[in-house]
């Protein structure tokens, strides 16, 4: 490399800084490769970057056709990046409690520059529901759940669950008439559930003598609510399984799913 | 390359030095090129190769000619670089460009060639991600503060009595001090001490027994002056703006310090005479 100094037509104060700078432990070390103008380099930036590794080395022609993947999955994917970012945004003005809730939805369209904010994550919301449902169906359609891919399918309905209990937990924070009777009306369904239901079939088996073992104090929905009705309590959970439980879970899930698409030879062809 | 040239020695002889490395280097990437070209013919003499190759070549029969002119008028409508095949065609383009409304209503030409594309969509690309940024920066600070205000009326001289007087202490942060001779404004009246210890920042307490304040964080303490006396508090508590408003109130105005280090404790404004 000290012969190509020397050869440089002119060097200034300029090129001699440019030399340093680029020979510093530090420049080395986070730039661990040329310019990826030779065969060499391309290949050492793919593989030397953790998100760049991450794509397959080579897909179907199928596989980069809108007409055939939709692009639904991705966009499922962009959706729920773009809900993280707002959602981490919102959380910088939101409290979670009965004295603060509404006050703060309603400051975060008023008291804070840029108040499309909450309707961004909203409707970001209701659009990943429906390019994860819009996502299953061409799945389905393309017959694209079927061996080897079985496994994924599964993965994928588990997320579709989550991401339908994030929209339900995101609903009650605004704290409105709305979210309040809707959590209700919803989570009376937990209610019924099978032997964990104060109301549900077999409950009434669960008992010890005359004391019932499940009762509205200790059965799934007081487990959901935290609570006997909907209140502070629900309010807190909901918020802590919508802002950091069930996005964790499905940020695992996706972790898995993306995995297994290429495990399982990539993007689907035609059949 | 710093590492090689340090040791060698110093300047005027590095010249001539590089100078030679330099044409060592030229030579060398010369040796390699020389023997490519040296090998090449070495490979085409080889009597196993040669007579296949001339053997396959010889078998494949000659493609037969296409016609090189069909293709020609679809290419100069489609796209924008490839001239077209006439001179005429050639010289009319120009001048289409420059006149953009003499463009025909059947021209299915592009507008935008691949590379102005990219441009268009990369800056576009980069103009939304800045001003998404820029929003997200502006998001963090808010419009409306749910503080209480710097300023504040706090009632009229005679509700006071004399000393320190601690109501405003939780919600503003000041205790008004009624004292019938200032240390430095030699006169009776009010002043408004800032609650913040000079020390690290924490908040004293009044000592009403020994008529002191004192910070429970690491011991500082003031005399009822603000003037500090013990601990390691450096200098004095700071005194805030006190004036008297239009309608006789106190009015107390934390948007303005005085330090005493700084001879400020004589400012008309650091005192309300009463």
């Amino acid at each position: 490399m000290a012969d190509t100094k020397t050869v440089a037509p002119q060097e200034g104060p300029g090129t001699r800084f440019w030399n340093w700078l680029t020979e510093t432990q530090i420049w080395t070390s986070v730039f661990r490769h040329g310019r990826p103008d030779s065969d060499r380099n391309r290949v050492l930036v793919m593989l030397s970057n953790v998100f760049l590794h991450l794509h397959p080395v080579r897909i179907r022609k199928s596989g980069v056709k809108l007409r055939y993947t939709w692009c639904m999955g991705g966009l499922s994917f962009f959706l729920f990046l773009v809900l993280t970012f707002t959602g981490l945004l919102l959380m910088f003005y939101y409290r979670p409690t009965l004295e603060y809730a509404y006050t703060d939805i309603v400051g975060l369209r008023e008291h804070v520059p840029l108040g499309i904010m909450r309707e961004m994550h909203r409707w970001g919301a209701h659009a990943m529901v429906i390019t994860v449902w819009l996502h299953m169906f061409r799945v389905f359609m393309t017959g694209s759940y079927k061996p080897p891919r079985e496994f994924n399918w599964s993965v994928g309905v588990i997320m579709l669950v989550l991401t339908l209990l994030l929209s339900f937990t995101g609903y009650l924070l605004p704290w409105d008439q709305l979210a309040i009777w809707a959590i209700t009306v919803g989570s009376n369904m937990a209610r019924a559930t099978p032997f964990l239901g104060h109301e549900g079939p077999g409950a009434q088996l669960l008992r010890l003598g005359d004391v019932p073992l499940i009762h509205a104090a200790d059965d799934a929905r007081f487990a959901l609510l935290g609570g006997t009705f909907v209140g502070e309590g629900a309010l807190l959970r909901f918020y802590v399984l919508h802002c950091v439980g069930l996005p964790l879970g499905i940020a695992v899930l996706m972790a898995v799913h993306f995995w297994r698409v290429r495990k399982d030879g990539g993007i689907s062809g035609p059949l | 390359m710093a590492d090689e040239s340090k040791p060698e020695t110093p300047a005027p002889k590095v010249v001539p030095q590089t100078g030679e490395a330099t044409a060592a280097a030229a030579a060398s990437t010369r040796a390699p090129a020389a023997g490519a070209t040296a090998s090449a013919p070495a490979t085409g003499a080889n009597p196993a190769a040669t007579p296949h190759a001339t053997t396959t070549a010889a078998a494949r029969p000659a493609p037969p000619p296409r016609p090189p002119a069909a293709p020609m008028p679809d290419l100069a409508g489609k796209t924008t670089n490839v001239a077209s095949p006439g001179g005429a065609a050639a010289k009319t383009a120009p001048a289409a460009a420059a006149k953009a409304t003499t463009r025909a209503a059947d021209d299915t030409s592009p507008l935008l060639n691949r590379r102005a594309w990219m441009g268009l969509a990369w800056g576009a690309f980069s103009a939304a991600s800045a001003a998404a940024l820029a929003a997200t920066g502006r998001f963090m600070f808010p419009n409306v503060l749910n503080e209480p205000p710097q300023q504040f009326k706090a009632g009229l001289p005679n509700e006071y009595g004399m000393g320190v007087d601690e109501r405003w202490k939780e919600k503003y942060g000041v205790w008004l001090v009624r004292t019938p001779d200032d240390i430095d404004q030699h006169a009776s009246g009010f002043y408004s001490l800032s609650v913040t210890c000079t020390h690290l920042g924490c908040t004293p307490n009044y000592l009403s027994a020994e008529n002191k304040f004192k910070c429970p964080c690491h011991g500082s303490g003031f005399r009822t002056t603000g003037v500090n006396f013990e601990g390691p508090a450096p200098r004095p508590l700071e005194r805030t703006r006190i004036v008297l408003a239009e309608d006789g109130q106190i009015l107390v105005d934390k948007s303005r310090h005085f330090q005493r280090e700084l001879g400020q404790w004589t400012d008309p404004e650091a005192f309300l005479k009463a």
